[in-house]
């Protein structure tokens, strides 16, 4: 996925047309094929923010839901925002020193002559396209922060930390790959995302969980775990499936084009990664957690397009299918591992993108056909990654935890965040009226009577 | 007058109606209880840790006679919800001082008939 600077490509396209052809031999047809794949793929991925949505909300309890919805609300809106405002030109700074660089404030190259036309990017889609399925990419980094934090992170250090990670840590971390920085030079290769991403979107998750703490009466002494259930199969169910949904986009668009091969080919190897996630977390929970667990399933599926998301281009089916299932059984064993060691992350936010981001980006390693990726390389961008996200996550957070403090009160954590914070329910909200000041509210008619509150009087 | 609460397993409950409405007592309040007796609860499994329910559900149902029917009425109750196993429940016999019908006033047993 190496991006080339504008500045060449409008030279070309200038004199492509000379010669008859549109650049590179793209077609309008096949530009404005590319294009509106390419959009169609960006909106798959904001559906994967439903996805995150709905998931977070099913496996975390229902006095936090609106609390859950409120930063996944949050995230998406800041993080295009951000990635608009400076985080799309930290990502493509265009010519830089490989570690950091900025190509300017604000969008104003999208208005440059050829940035929407088919000189921008051989053809695959304009300017404005670009920045959309990026932007929507950045978004989804940080919202996988948001499920492992859940249910005890106060909502306003929660929005200053995604903020700055989004905005400048993604950022920044993404240029080294992705904007043609060192481990780009080095032959690092993330196909879509498992380590810009996932792995990343993990770290910041893990250091959130650190420095947070478990959630009240989670652990005992004597390493006693108390399950916190969730309160909605339903929701998480169609989270995962929205997120798959989701994923034929991720990694369907970062093929840059409509190229029939290369896209027919990577949905393939995704959905097959999916499903053997799925089988082999069904199998591992069953045999080790004593039963199938839906939510391990669940987790297993989404491990697998972890997993896959890495190398989707360059493994063959047989190595996807390995890749996936794999990633199935690690989800499981991680589960419970960080259970076990008391790291509480409600969701298993930590072991989807984190352990098994950095499983998808070995098995490149493993099991890429292209010869020019090694084992060894991938490694490195591993540990790259983790040094610097996770560190630059830490001290987000530690400062933050420092100077406002991280975590709500026990009061506030027991009584549910939706009333702390939001002072609103999720669920049948006018519930926290009572049903006596219902009563009153509907014999006195004082003004206007909300609509539940109106069919619970008829009752 | 006299108040008979019983405690029973819940799938009991169209049961325990209909034997009550066998022998004319039509009457009743039922609410949804949680409690324990001999019965020890049951263990899930979430995500790999197990938890103990100790509380199980259990329906409470309640109704309000004349004395020379209370025999009658905690007969036809057990053995309308047994069915054999711990759990079944229990049948508490409680004195009632007084009964109004509101809509009428009457009082006593007229009140509850």
């Amino acid at each position: 996925m190496k991006r080339i600077v504008p500045v060449l490509l409008l030279a070309a396209g200038l004199l492509a047309p000379a010669v008859g052809f549109a650049d590179d031999g793209v077609t309008p047809g096949q530009f404005t094929a590319n294009n509106v794949w390419m959009m169609l793929a960006a909106g798959l991925v904001f559906i994967m923010h439903l996805g995150f949505a709905t998931l977070e909300s099913g496996l975390t309890r229902a006095k936090n839901t609106t609390n859950i919805l409120f930063k996944n609300t949050f995230i998406v809106s800041i993080g295009i925002l951000t990635y608009a405002l400076c985080g799309f030109n930290l990502m493509y700074p265009g010519e830089f020193n490989g570690i950091l660089g900025f190509a300017g404030l604000g969008l104003g190259a999208g208005y440059e002559p050829g940035a929407n036309t088919v000189a921008y990017a051989d053809g695959g889609y304009t300017y404005w396209t670009d920045f959309l399925f990026q932007a929507m990419f950045a978004a989804t980094a940080a919202t996988i922060v948001s499920g492992a934090v859940a249910e005890r992170i106060k909502l306003s250090s929660f929005m200053i930390f995604s903020t700055i990670f989004v905005g400048l840590v993604y950022t920044i971390a993404g240029s080294w790959k992705w904007g043609g920085g060192w481990l780009d030079g080095m032959g690092f290769y993330d196909f879509a995302g498992s380590t810009l991403v996932h792995s990343v979107g993990g770290w910041g998750a893990l250091a959130g969980v650190l420095l947070l703490g478990p959630r009240l009466g989670k652990y005992g002494k004597d390493g006693r775990i108390t399950p916190i259930p969730g309160s909605n199969m339903p929701l998480a169910a169609m989270g995962v499936f929205l997120l798959w949904l989701g994923w034929f986009g991720f990694n369907g668009g970062s093929v840059l084009s409509a190229d029939p091969a290369a896209v027919s080919f990577v949905l393939v190897t995704t959905c097959l990664a999916a499903s053997a996630g799925c089988m082999i977390a069904i199998a591992v929970s069953w045999r080790f957690a004593g039963k199938p667990d839906l939510s391990m399933a669940l987790n297993g599926i989404l491990a697998g397009l972890v997993g896959i998301t890495a190398g989707a281009d360059t493994v063959g089916i047989t190595s996807a299918v390995l890749i996936g299932g794999v990633a199935g059984g690690i989800v499981v064993f991680s589960v419970m591992f960080f259970d076990h060691i008391k790291i509480d992350d409600p969701v298993g936010a930590i072991s989807v993108h984190l352990v098994c981001g950095i499983w998808g980006t070995l098995a490149v390693g493993i099991f890429s056909t292209n010869p020019a990726h090694s084992f060894v390389t991938q490694l490195i961008g591993v540990g790259a990654y983790g040094a610097f996200t996770f560190t630059s996550a830490f001290i987000i957070f530690g400062v933050i935890k420092l100077v406002m403090g991280l975590r709500v009160s026990e009061e506030e954590e027991i009584e549910g965040l939706d009333l702390s914070e939001h002072g609103m329910h999720a669920y049948d909200l006018a519930a926290g009226a009572g049903w006596l000041e219902q009563q009153t509210a509907s014999g006195a008619r004082v003004g206007a009577v909300p609509a539940t509150q109106l069919a619970t009087s008829e009752n | 007058m006299k108040k008979i609460q019983a405690i029973i397993k819940p799938f009991k409950l169209d049961d325990a109606k209909q034997a009550l409405a066998e022998i004319d007592v039509v009457g009743m309040t039922v609410s949804e209880v949680k409690g324990f007796g001999r019965q020890k609860g049951h263990s899930e499994l979430y995500r790999g840790a197990e938890y103990v329910v100790d509380f199980l559900p259990k329906v409470q149902l309640e109704v309000v006679v004349p004395d020379d029917l209370v025999e009658k009425v905690t007969l036809a109750l057990s053995e309308a919800t047994r069915t054999g196993s711990i759990g079944d429940g229990k049948i508490f016999v409680i004195p009632v001082e007084a009964a109004v019908r509101i809509r009428t006033g009457e009082r006593g047993d007229a009140a509850l008939t």
